[in-house]
């Protein structure tokens, strides 16, 4: 069984932002307006957070840094859910049952990373744009929480595929949205459990890390810091 | 067949008694029936206006939770990261209110504390009536209520939210039984005295005639029930907290949070006691029954919650502030120093200073003086939970991710929707059964005062007293 994981190289990345458009489009989330942003209440299940540090060598220098979900092996979201809407799959995703979820907003509080997202209206696209919804991905009803699947529908299909070949997934069939379209090629994504991958290789590197690594929630996306 | 063998082994313990029991005045029973039964048999203007001030502040409730249905959780303030606000600092504050009743009661039953018997049932009653609004405000804080069976059929007992759903329902449970037990009795006088409401209180009352075989069993059921009730009712307010300590978040992954929010809950539930004693007693002329002394008693035990929760505030705020951890201390800066810095020191100000000054001198602890610090205690005890809720939320351990939450119109309709709907439900229980014990109150006359002395002679030295005065 594969273990799904992400690299992104943070000296790579130029906060251009089309990861987060890209994973918009496919995924079916919601046209965020600005007094959605105003209320903080957009969304972005790929968010590229852009900031300042005060102290080090980058001070002063704005950075850029994605953040999807962490798809933790030890997830603080799933052990709260009441009615398991939200669940650590075998492939190592984090899904989310939306059919199920009761919008408690357990998970989004205990998730350290920030990363949940709650639909605080019924989501709306313009005319023009509903023809682009994603038919493989369903349009979440307003109450419920939602989150990055690694774009789990695009695995599924591949994993299909694979079965009716019977064979295993190979390296770089199933890949995401953000990875693709990532003009820098700061985002690597692929079988962290095969030594043979680009994100296994990277993920051993010297420069890589896991945000809030002490909390133990152990995420399958790694970052590589800048060097300077 | 049962009844006789039941008499003949009690009636000869029954001889061995002391002959003179004291016996109850006729008159004063008479009169004590007739005040205690007025509000039932009346129903006053004040009565109609006070309940058509509650249902207009109901309706605008209403409207509001019709409004966030439709629209969605958009209308409130509520945003991320801060997911709970209000309705989920309602809902630890309406559970915690609910230990006024059973667990005090239980705990004074227990006790053999004689001046419990004109407040038991005040209490017991607000247990009831305010445990519904907790689980009501989580209903309203969830996105999609239409949904809430898939606790039962999809339950996740990892979940610290499913706890509460076990422990809530047992409690709820007990509670009322615990409150239906001592009612019989006094739901049979109603039966006798109110002839044209049989039909309600005849099935109620469980034929209830007042035989000795009766009230054994009815006296032994409520201990168990008492002893049943004190581990329920601490369980509840520990998993509760649990909701918050189970997560990793800063300042609510916190050790100390379940005896935390127990004190806190009996803190601010003897507060609403007091409150609601104040205004039964002035409302009905109840002051010959629930006295000074009583107040002077509860003012006391209120004294010494004053205490332990201010030593438990202190211990949780001073480990976080020695520990130092730059996610913590955003969140105790944010407390103390910060934007919740307002509502913090009026916490400690309502929950600790105002309540300590009335209440250790005894010359302040009168009626006037309890229902005040009682009053500061209850608007505390609600900032409390809001400033455990939210001031973490706003801080998460993404610094990027700093927020702030400013309720809107709805939320605060439905908190005022709240307790305008729990002080009509109580309303309406002391126009359907006497509020105080009317059996009770016989009983501590009849019995309790000998059983007392017993007890007290009991307890010194064999033969120190001179004899017949036992």
């Amino acid at each position: 069984m594969p273990k799904w994981g992400m690299v992104i190289d943070l000296a790579r990345c130029n906060g251009c932002s089309a990861c987060t458009v890209a994973c918009k489009s496919e995924n079916n989330v919601p046209i965020s307006e600005p007094v959605d942003v105003e209320e903080r209440r957009f969304f972005a299940w790929l968010e590229v957070i852009e900031h300042e540090p005060e102290h080090g060598s980058g001070a002063g220098r704005t950075r850029f840094m994605p953040r999807p979900c962490m798809h933790c092996d030890n997830p603080p979201c799933v052990v709260v859910c009441p009615v398991s809407a939200t669940k650590l799959d075998r492939d190592g995703i984090v899904s989310q049952i939306y059919d199920r979820c009761i919008g408690c907003r357990y998970c989004t509080n205990n998730c350290p990373y920030t990363a949940k997202y709650f639909n605080w209206r019924t989501p709306e696209w313009p005319e023009e744009m509903k023809q682009g919804l994603n038919p493989d991905v369903s349009v979440r009803p307003k109450g419920t929480v939602e989150k990055c699947t690694f774009c789990h529908h695009r695995l599924q299909r591949v994993s299909d595929q694979a079965n009716a070949e019977d064979r295993e997934i190979r390296e770089g069939e199933f890949s995401v949205a953000c990875a693709e379209v990532c003009p820098t090629q700061a985002i690597a994504f692929g079988d962290l459990d095969n030594p043979e991958s680009t994100v296994a290789r990277l993920a051993k590197s010297n420069r890589s890390f896991t945000e809030l690594e002490d909390l133990g929630t152990e995420p399958k996306v790694h970052y590589l810091r800048e060097d300077y | 067949m049962t009844d006789l063998t039941m008499d003949a082994a009690v009636s000869p313990v029954e001889n061995t008694q002391p002959a003179a029991r004291s016996k109850m005045d006729p008159a004063f029973y008479q009169k004590m029936e007739d005040d205690l039964l007025r509000p039932i048999r009346t129903r006053g203007s004040g009565f109609k206006i006070t309940v058509a001030a509650l249902l207009a502040v109901v309706a605008v409730a209403v409207y509001a939770y019709i409004t966030q249905v439709r629209a969605g959780l958009g209308v409130t303030g509520l945003n991320r990261p801060v997911y709970w606000g209000i309705y989920i600092t309602n809902f630890v504050f309406f559970i915690g209110i609910s230990h006024a009743g059973t667990l005090i009661s239980a705990i004074l039953r227990l006790c053999k504390a004689e001046w419990r018997r004109p407040i038991t049932r005040s209490a017991e009653v607000i247990t009831v009536m305010v445990i519904g609004f907790g689980v009501a405000n989580v209903l309203f804080d969830l996105g999609r209520p239409d949904r809430a069976m898939n606790v039962l059929l999809h339950g996740h007992f990892r979940s610290p939210l499913l706890w509460d759903v076990c422990s809530i329902t047992v409690y709820l449970v007990s509670s009322t039984v615990y409150l239906y037990l001592p009612l019989i009795p006094d739901i049979a006088i109603c039966r006798d005295r109110l002839p044209n409401a049989r039909w309600f209180y005849g099935p109620l009352a469980l034929g209830w005639t007042g035989t000795h075989e009766q009230k054994h069993l009815l006296e032994k059921l409520i201990s168990i029930m008492a002893l049943i009730v004190l581990p329920v009712a601490i369980s509840v307010h520990t998993v509760v907290s649990w909701v918050f300590g189970m997560t990793v978040q800063p300042l609510w992954h916190s050790t100390i949070f379940g005896p935390y929010f127990v004190v806190g809950a009996i803190f601010s539930g003897i507060a609403a006691l007091i409150i609601a004693m104040a205004l039964l007693r002035k409302a009905y002329g109840l002051q010959a029954y629930m006295k000074p002394i009583h107040f002077n008693y509860l003012g006391q035990l209120l004294l010494a919650m004053t205490a332990l929760w201010f030593y438990f505030t202190f211990a949780e705020h001073l480990t976080a502030y020695y520990g130092g951890e730059p996610a913590h201390m955003a969140v105790l800066q944010e407390k103390v120093v910060g934007r919740y810095a307002p509502l913090f020191w009026t916490m400690v100000i309502c929950c600790f200073i105002i309540p300590m000054i009335i209440l250790i001198r005894g010359k302040t602890r009168t009626v006037t003086g309890t229902v005040i610090a009682s009053i500061t205690i209850t608007i505390g005890m609600w900032l409390e939970r809001y400033t455990i809720v939210v001031p973490t939320l706003v801080n998460p351990r993404m610094e990027y991710d700093r927020g702030i939450y400013s309720p809107t119109w709805v939320e605060w309709s439905m908190l005022a929707g709240c307790f305008a709907m729990f002080a009509l439900f109580y309303l309406l229980f002391t126009k359907v059964f006497p509020i105080i014990s009317i059996w009770e109150i016989q009983e501590g006359v009849e019995e309790g005062v000998d059983e007392t002395k017993d007890r007290l002679v009991d307890y010194l030295p064999e033969g120190s007293r001179l004899s017949g005065e036992n």
